[in-house]
C-alpha cells in the first residue's frame, strides 16, 4: 500500500510535462493490473473451499469401459497394453509375484495415486478443513489429501498417496471467475504398480491431474480427470490418460475393501 | 477546461482498460484451433489393433444391442454400398485420429460462426454451429457429420449433435441407431484437449454410454481436414450381384465366445451391459464366476514405443 501511496504523491507533485498524462495512464493501467497480485490484496484471500469454483464434495463411482480387462479385473502377467513402459519396467513386471507382496505386507502396492484413479473404486470426496480436499477410495481403503494455499510437504518416507498439492485454475469472466477446474501435482510417492498385474513406478514418479466437473444432459455430475505421469525410470515417454466417475446420491453403494496382492 | 476533460476522459480510459485488462474474456472462448495429436495411453487393443469380435466389455448394451452386435460379420465392409461408409461423429473419441480442429468466423462481425473438427480418413467434418440455429427437424437428413450446436459453459466447449447416422460403436460390430443422440464436453488444458462424451441410444444402450478422451497439441503436424474421395471397389466378388448380406443369425456366430475364452472371462461379462461398466460387477465375477485372471498374456501385449521392449503387440502370438 506504501508504494501506490508514493506512486499516488508522484503523480500528483510532478511537475507537468510533455507526456504526463499517457504516463499517468500507463501508471494506473499497471496498478489496476497488479494489484490484485500484491501481497496485502492475498492476505484476506479467501480459504480454497470458499474459492472452489466447483463443488466435488459427495460420493462418485468409476465408469469403466476402456481397456476394461486391465482395469476391472486382474490381467494376466505380461499384459501391458497401453502403458509406455521401458524395457526396464518390463522386466520388473514380468517377474511380478504377488506372494511375495503378500509376505512383505505390500498388498497396496497398485492402490497408489499413480494408479487409483484408473482403479475400479468409488471416491468419497470431503473438505478435511478449509484448504485440504480430502478423496477417500473404497477400493483398498486409501485417502489422498489434496493441499491448497501454502502447505509444505513434511520430511518423512514416501506414502503410496505421496504428497498432493493442489491449486484451483479459475476461469470464466472476471471479476467473478466462478467456472475452473482443480488441478493437482503429487510427488514423493512410495514405489508401487500402475496395474496389480506388476508393472512399477518409481519413487521419482510424478503426476498432474486436471479435474473437470460437468453436468450430462440428465441432471448427473460428471467428474472427468485427465491426468500426466512421468517417471523416468518406468515410462518411455509421460502416459496421458482420462479418467471418469458419476456422482451417486448416497453411500449405499460405499463398499470398504482392503488391498490385494491378487484382486 | 480542455486539459481537464483530457484529462478526465485519459483516466476514465485508463480504468476501462485497465479493468479489461484484469478480466477475461467477456464470453468463455478458449482457443480451440490447431493439431491436437491423438495420444495412446488408453483404450489399448479398441484403437490399435481392434477389440475382439465378442468384445462388449464396458458398454451398457441392452439385448438388442447384444443381438445386433453379435449378428456383425465383417465381411459387411467389403459390400459396395458400404465400402464407403464413414464413422460416426461418436467414433473420435475413440479412434487413433488427431483432430484438426479450425473455426470459421463471420466476415461481418468477425464472431465465430461455427468450429470445425476435421475428418482425416474414414469420417466426416463435424461442424459445430456456434450462432444459436436450432436443431432441424427429426425426420431431416442425417450427414456423415451429423447436426451439432456449441455453447460455452464456462471455459468449456458444450457439444449438441443429433442426426447421426447408423454406425459402429464399436469396431468389432456393436452398433449405434440413427435415433442416438451425443453431448459433448471439451476443454482446454495448456496443451492437451480433453473431452468427455455422453452418447444415448434409446434402440441399443440401456444407459448413456460414457467415455473420456485426450490429445495433445502437435503443431509440426500436417494433418489433413478431409477425408479423402472414397471409390467403392469390388473387394469381395461373392458379394458382387448378390443377394448376400454377411450377418450371423442369433446363436450361430462361431466367433462370440472367442474373447471370453481368450480371457477367461464369463459370456456374461465379455458381452457387455450397464453392470459390467461398475465397480460392484467384480464381486459377481470373484463370488459368481471365480474368475482367475490367465496365466499369462499370449494377445495384444503391450505397445510401448520402447524399441527394448520386446512383447506380443498383436494378435499373432509373435513377440516382436
Amino acid at each position: 500500500m506504501k508504494t501506490v501511496l508514493r506512486l499516488e504523491t508522484a503523480l500528483t507533485h510532478s511537475p507537468p510535462r510533455r507526456g504526463g498524462e499517457f504516463g499517468r495512464v500507463l501508471l494506473i493501467l499497471c496498478l489496476l493490473s497488479l494489484c490484485p497480485r500484491l501481497p496485502g490484496f492475498a492476505q484476506n484471500a479467501p480459504s480454497a473451499k470458499a474459492s472452489a469454483p466447483i463443488d466435488l464434495s459427495g460420493y462418485w463411482v468409476t465408469i469403466i469401459t476402456p481397456d476394461w480387462r486391465e482395469r476391472m479385473v486382474t490381467p494376466a502377467r505380461g499384459d501391458y497394453l497401453a502403458v509406455p513402459l521401458t524395457a526396464a519396467a518390463q522386466k520388473i513386471a514380468d517377474a511380478w509375484d504377488p506372494a511375495k507382496d503378500e509376505a512383505a505386507g505390500e498388498q497396496c502396492r497398485s492402490y497408489g495415486s499413480p494408479a487409483i484413479n484408473a482403479a475400479p473404486t468409488r471416491f468419497h470426496i470431503t473438505w478435511q478443513d478449509d484448504n485440504t480436499l480430502k478423496v477417500e477410495t473404497d477400493y483398498g481403503m486409501q485417502t489422498r489429501l489434496f493441499h491448497f494455499g501454502n502447505w509444505k510437504p513434511p520430511a518423512g518416507p514416501a506414502t503410496w498417496q505421496g504428497d498432493s498439492i493442489a491449486t484451483w485454475e479459475l476461469t470464466g469472466p472476471a471479476p467473478a471467475r466462478k467456472s475452473g477446474n482443480l488441478r493437482v501435482t503429487t510427488t514423493h510417492v512410495r514405489p508401487g504398480y500402475f496395474r496389480k498385474n506388476g508393472i512399477p513406478y518409481s519413487a521419482n514418479v510424478r503426476m498432474i491431474e486436471f479435474w473437470d466437473l460437468f453436468t450430462d444432459p440428465g441432471g448427473t455430475q460428471r467428474i472427468m480427470i485427465t491426468q500426466q505421469i512421468e517417471d523416468p525410470e518406468y515410462l518411455f515417454r509421460t502416459w496421458i490418460t482420462t479418467y471418469n466417475f458419476k456422482k451417486e446420491p448416497d453411500a449405499s453403494k460405499w463398499d470398504p475393501t482392503p488391498c490385494s496382492s491378487r484382486w | 477546461m480542455i486539459d481537464k476533460f483530457r484529462k478526465v476522459a485519459m483516466e476514465s480510459l485508463a480504468v476501462l482498460l485497465g479493468t479489461l485488462l484484469m478480466s477475461g474474456p467477456a464470453f468463455a472462448q478458449v482457443d480451440l484451433s490447431g493439431v491436437w495429436g491423438f495420444v495412446r495411453g488408453q483404450y489399448g487393443q479398441e484403437n490399435g489393433g481392434g477389440s475382439d469380435i465378442g468384445d462388449f466389455t464396458g458398454i451398457p448394451l441392452n439385448d438388442e444391442g447384444r443381438a445386433v452386435g453379435l449378428s456383425f460379420s465383417a465381411a459387411q465392409w467389403s459390400e459396395p454400398e458400404r465400402q464407403c461408409q464413414y464413422y460416426s461423429p461418436r467414433y473420435v473419441s475413440t479412434g487413433p485420429f488427431a483432430l484438426n480442429i479450425w473455426s470459421d468466423t463471420d466476415p461481418v462481425t468477425g464472431k465465430i460462426i461455427s468450429w470445425n473438427m476435421g475428418a482425416w480418413i474414414d469420417k466426416d467434418i463435424v461442424t459445430v454451429w456456434m450462432d444459436g440455429r436450432p436443431h432441424p427437424s427429426a425426420s431431416a437428413f442425417h450427414p456423415f457429420g451429423g447436426f451439432a450446436t456449441g455453447t460455452w459453459e464456462g471455459d468449456t466447449l458444450v457439444i449438441r449433435t443429433t442426426h447421426i447416422k447408423w454406425s459402429i460403436l464399436r469396431i468389432n460390430g456393436v452398433q449405434h441407431s440413427d435415433r442416438a443422440t451425443m453431448t459433448q464436453y471439451i476443454v482446454r488444458h495448456g496443451d492437451l484437449l480433453s473431452m468427455l462424451t455422453y452418447f444415448e441410444d434409446p434402440v441399443y444402450l440401456s444407459e448413456p454410454f460414457v467415455l473420456s478422451s485426450v490429445w495433445q497439441v502437435n503443431p509440426k503436424a500436417n494433418s489433413i481436414r478431409t477425408s479423402p474421395a472414397c471409390e467403392p471397389i469390388n473387394e469381395s466378388p461373392r458379394l458382387e450381384n448378390t443377394s448376400i448380406v454377411p450377418h450371423y443369425l442369433p446363436g450361430k456366430n462361431p466367433f462370440a465366445n472367442d474373447y471370453a475364452r481368450y480371457y477367461n472371462l464369463p459370456l456374461e461379462a465379455a458381452q457387455g451391459g450397464a453392470q459390467t461398466m461398475y465397480p460392484e460387477f467384480r464381486k459377481k465375477l470373484k463370488d459368481v464366476y471365480h474368475y482367475v485372471p490367465p496365466e499369462k498374456c499370449t494377445r495384444y501385449c503391450c505397445d510401448s514405443p520402447d524399441p527394448a521392449v520386446k512383447c506380443i503387440r498383436d494378435g499373432s502370438g509373435q513377440v516382436r
